[in-house]
């Protein structure tokens, strides 16, 4: 779907101004420090997300209540940490050898020393329980998704290294692929091509599961993280209450390019959300007819298509300029696939190497298959001159 | 025994081997003990160099120095030589040489068994890193980018390199597991007459029940490295979904081991810190008995709390609610541990020579370390901080004052016994602060990265990470750096220095502090009597 998106840049479902990397780092460092650590010390509030010491704020519900137990924690292990220091400093500075302080050698068999192994149990579990019974009940908000019938489903899978957000109720599908540093400036591995567009005010299902390995979704203004999984779909789920752009990154390590899987959320008004469905199936339909038509391309017309293609999907492994990064990602310049028969090239872009990070590119229609072969089978120094139509491409799968 | 083979015992005795043999064919422990410790400083220098190479990177966002590939395998081989390497050695060396004199035996139970465990040492560290040089060949296939956790289905895709690991991580266990018999037979049987197991030290306490947990969790680790290697070679699908296997069931048998593993880290640090604090507070340690009820209460209780290293998997709100009670409860044993520290401080008569800097800084940071743990054991706060770098500050905060702060308050406290000399307070001071200092600047921005949404284990990081970036990476290389003065000390020491008393330190109790310094060759030939 990609070619087929607007640019990030002009956006027209951007209706909130983005928050610019560069205006958290305006303060002077040694001022930030400052104010950071008197924040944390305080364990207050007043930890300023701009500043990038703490949770971004929340923009939904759950994210708030997260938000609250996190301070919470924080303040009472800060004031725990505070009375434990301040014991500490008074008994190091008062009951010193240099000092001519005489050590007590029966403090411990005080009664003090006789019951405090049930007293400190007793203190500690009473803040044990208040932090415990607090979580609990955030816990069961969080972690069950409410049992309604009209919950709007997205379905998160994630690849190396790349996002695929389904809707599974409006039959849409974006994916979402990291930017550049060369157009995404400052917000480079925090930009993605197509964003995930979200109403607010709506209950979102998210569904995640995997392709390859394990990654993890995370935009930490929804709290929304959970780990991706082959062969399992988990769930979290969220209400998005104001709109804005909100940005995460994938949460497990997921191979080479770990950094590169930026999220990017548009949480727009439900209105505006309908309008963006619509003209997505719009696009979509018409990429379906396009490659659906029964025509003859031509190789030019398939190389360039291809190019665009290649760009997006294969070069983050096998590099624009073909040669990949061996071992782990062979290069295609010159490979025995891409100038070897069709039909072994076809097979592997359809079925995937096993045990690799070559996935199946199944997916893909037949078209943008056909293209991408047609295109690494001329591209660099592969001047083969062969031609691989979408019908080629139908008999092979 | 006859006056025939008293002489033949004699001359055994005082014929200290030379040479290499001295070291290849040891059973005595203090030799072993000795080896042990010079491997673990080797490995230390080996991580803490792939440390400063991982914090290089960071410096500056971009990927300037490191290959993304190779970022994830030196991340990788930090842990497991710092884990593997480094801690766990060097508290088996300090158990090797402090246990027997301890208790009052004149040696290990099983000291030929004692040797084939550290010889394994070196073959276990030539295959870990071999499996780091081999993608540098032509054909050595692709690089460890799984991190130390090695989860599948992503370590199914990597070369042969991981084949190495998987050995190297066989031959630690077998080594873990020998040495833990070992010790465990020795506290059992060897005690000198009269040494209940209630009057034992603190040390060996703490080595006792690591040791068990050892013998129960690293079975558990090795079977679970053999199905992945059973599942990247011979056509198994434990791990994999498509062939009806489950890529959780690894990280649950990571984890089984790999959070017991933490309060293997842990313990023996706390065995230290119970005989310097007492010895330079001059009194007592305050509630030995809870000290004891503690270690044993954290190990309990740490076997069964394994699944809050995985909370974003999507387990059933009951396992979660269950791991996360069982998690806080743990603050339990542990506060009751610095607070029998902070008790024996108290209306003591305070000196602070360098290891008793050390255990101060252990109290205080490591309360920090634990009190963040309390935090990420919340599970939905946890949801934000789960694989973010405040996951990495906290663990640092932890595992480095309870374990490597506590190793080094031992090697200070216990070097004059082990040399004959005293070492340069002057100069152990010094290190203590650049250290202390070096590791708050890397570790405590960590904390505001993390919560600020920048993930752990990427190479390359958006600019609005840059500040806290830069002084942690400043803080690692003043951190890193700072070894090597401990290095150059420890060598001193060895060299030469002040002679050391037989009670090196004035409130120092127990029996070590009764023998020479440093002491014979073989020492408690004759068991004494404890009252």
């Amino acid at each position: 779907m990609t070619q087929t998106s607007t640019p990030p840049a002009d956006n027209p479902v951007l209706p909130l101004p983005r928050r610019e990397p560069s205006d958290q780092r305006a303060l002077p460092l040694c001022s930030r420090s400052l104010g950071t650590g008197l924040a944390l010390l305080l364990g207050a509030p007043c930890a300023d997300a701009d500043y990038g010491i703490n949770f971004p704020e929340p923009a939904a519900g759950v994210a708030q209540e997260i938000y609250d137990i996190h301070m919470l924690t924080m303040t009472i292990a800060t004031v725990l940490l505070v009375i434990v220091f301040a014991i500490v400093f008074y008994s190091l500075y008062f009951h010193r050898k240099s000092r001519g302080y005489v050590a007590d050698q029966n403090f411990h068999n005080s009664w003090f020393g006789h019951w405090s192994w049930v007293i400190v149990p007793m203190l500690v579990l009473g803040v044990d329980l208040t932090i415990a019974g607090k979580a609990d009940a955030v816990l069961k908000e969080v972690w069950e998704v409410p049992k309604e019938q009209n919950i709007m489903d997205v379905k998160v899978t994630g690849h190396q290294w790349w996002w695929e957000f389904d809707y599974l109720d409006h039959g849409i599908k974006v994916e979402s692929r990291f930017v550049p540093k060369e157009q995404s400036g400052d917000l480079y591995l925090r930009e993605v091509d197509n964003h995930l567009v979200l109403p607010t005010g709506t209950k979102i299902r998210f569904l995640h599961t995997s392709a390859d390995v394990l990654h993890a979704f995370w935009v930490p203004a929804l709290a929304v993280k959970k780990d991706a999984i082959p062969g399992y779909v988990t769930e979290t789920w969220a209400q998005i209450d104001r709109e804005g752009t909100f940005r995460g990154q994938c949460a497990e390590l997921c191979g080479t390019w770990h950094s590169r899987m930026p999220i990017v959320v548009d949480a727009v008004s439900p209105k505006q959300f309908a309008a963006w469905v619509d003209e997505r199936k719009a696009v979509m339909v018409a990429a379906a007819a396009e490659a659906g038509s029964d025509r003859t391309w031509s190789l030019d017309e398939l190389y360039a298509r291809g190019k665009t293609g290649f760009k997006t999907r294969c070069a983050p492994c096998h590099q624009v300029n073909g040669m990949g990064l061996p071992p782990a990602f062979p290069a295609l310049n010159g490979s025995k696939i891409a100038t070897g028969p069709i039909a072994d090239h076809l097979r592997i872009v359809i079925n995937g190497k096993q045990g690799t990070a070559m996935q199946s590119w199944a997916t893909l229609d037949d078209l943008e298959i056909a293209s991408i072969v047609t295109y690494e089978r001329n591209a660099w120094d592969n001047k083969t001159g062969d031609v691989v139509q979408p019908a080629d491409v139908k008999k092979a799968r | 025994m006859t006056a025939t083979t008293l002489t033949h015992d004699e001359v055994h005795h005082h014929d200290t081997p030379r040479g290499w043999r001295r070291w290849l064919f040891s059973t005595n422990h203090k030799d072993i003990g000795t080896l042990y410790l010079f491997f673990a400083l080797t490995m230390l220098f080996l991580g803490g160099a792939s440390a400063m190479l991982i914090r290089m990177e960071l410096f500056q966002p971009g990927i300037q120095l490191l290959e993304p590939d190779l970022y994830n395998n030196l991340v990788t081989n930090h842990a497991l030589l710092m884990i593997f390497g480094a801690v766990m050695p060097a508290a088996a060396g300090l158990a090797n040489w402090m246990i027997p004199m301890m208790i009052g035996a004149p040696d290990m139970a099983l000291p030929r068994m004692n040797n084939l465990s550290f010889w394994i040492l070196p073959a276990a560290a030539s295959m870990l890193i071999l499996s780091f040089v081999v993608p540098f060949f032509p054909g050595g296939g692709t690089q460890i980018n799984t991190g130390w956790t090695l989860y599948p289905p992503l370590s199914i895709q990597v070369g042969m390199s991981m084949d190495f690991l998987i050995f190297a991580i066989h031959l630690l266990g077998i080594s873990s597991v020998l040495a833990s018999i070992n010790i465990i037979v020795t506290l059992l049987n060897m005690r000198a007459p009269g040494m209940t197991l209630m009057k034992m030290p603190i040390f060996c306490w703490s080595w006792l029940v690591t040791a068990f947990l050892l013998i129960l969790v690293v079975p558990v680790l090795a079977g679970g490295v053999t199905m992945l290697l059973f599942d990247r070679h011979f056509g198994t699908s434990f791990f994999d979904a498509a062939g009806g296997g489950d890529p959780v069931l690894f990280q649950h048998l990571f984890w089984f081991f790999g959070h017991p593993e933490v309060y293997i880290l842990l313990l023996p640090s706390i065995g230290v810190l119970s005989h310097v604090i007492p010895a330079f507070s001059r009194k007592p340690l305050f509630g030995y008995h809870s000290m004891v009820g503690a270690m044993l209460a954290v190990a309990t209780i740490g076997m069964v709390v394994w699944a809050h290293h995985q909370y974003t998997i999507g387990m059933s709100l009951g396992a979660v609610t269950y791991f996360m009670i069982g998690t806080i409860l743990i603050s339990i044993p542990v506060g009751l541990m610095i607070f029998n520290f902070i008790a024996t401080m108290w209306r003591g008569s305070m000196t602070f020579e360098t290891p008793m800097l050390f255990a101060v800084a252990i109290i205080l940071m490591f309360t920090f370390g634990g009190l963040s743990g309390v935090m990420l054991a919340v599970v939905p706060a946890d949801m934000q901080y789960q694989d973010s770098m405040f996951v990495v500050a906290h663990f640092h905060y932890v595992l480095m004052p309870g374990a490597v702060f506590g190793l080094f308050a031992g090697v200070f406290y216990w070097l004059p016994k082990w040399t004959g000399h005293m070492y340069d307070e002057r100069l152990g001071k010094l290190f203590f602060w650049i250290n202390v200092i070096g590791f708050n600047i890397t570790f405590f921005p960590q904390h505001f990265l993390g919560l600020a949404g920048m993930p752990r284990r990427i190479v390359d990081y958006n600019v609005m990470f840059t500040e806290f970036n830069v002084v942690s990476s400043i803080g690692a290389m003043i951190f890193g750096l700072s070894h090597l003065l401990f290095l150059y000390i420890i060598i001193k020491t060895i060299r030469g220095g002040k002679q050391a008393r037989n009670r090196a330190w004035e409130g120092a109790k127990g029996l070590e502090w009764e023998l020479d310094s440093p002491p014979a060759f073989h020492t408690w030939t004759v068991a004494p009597q404890i009252r």
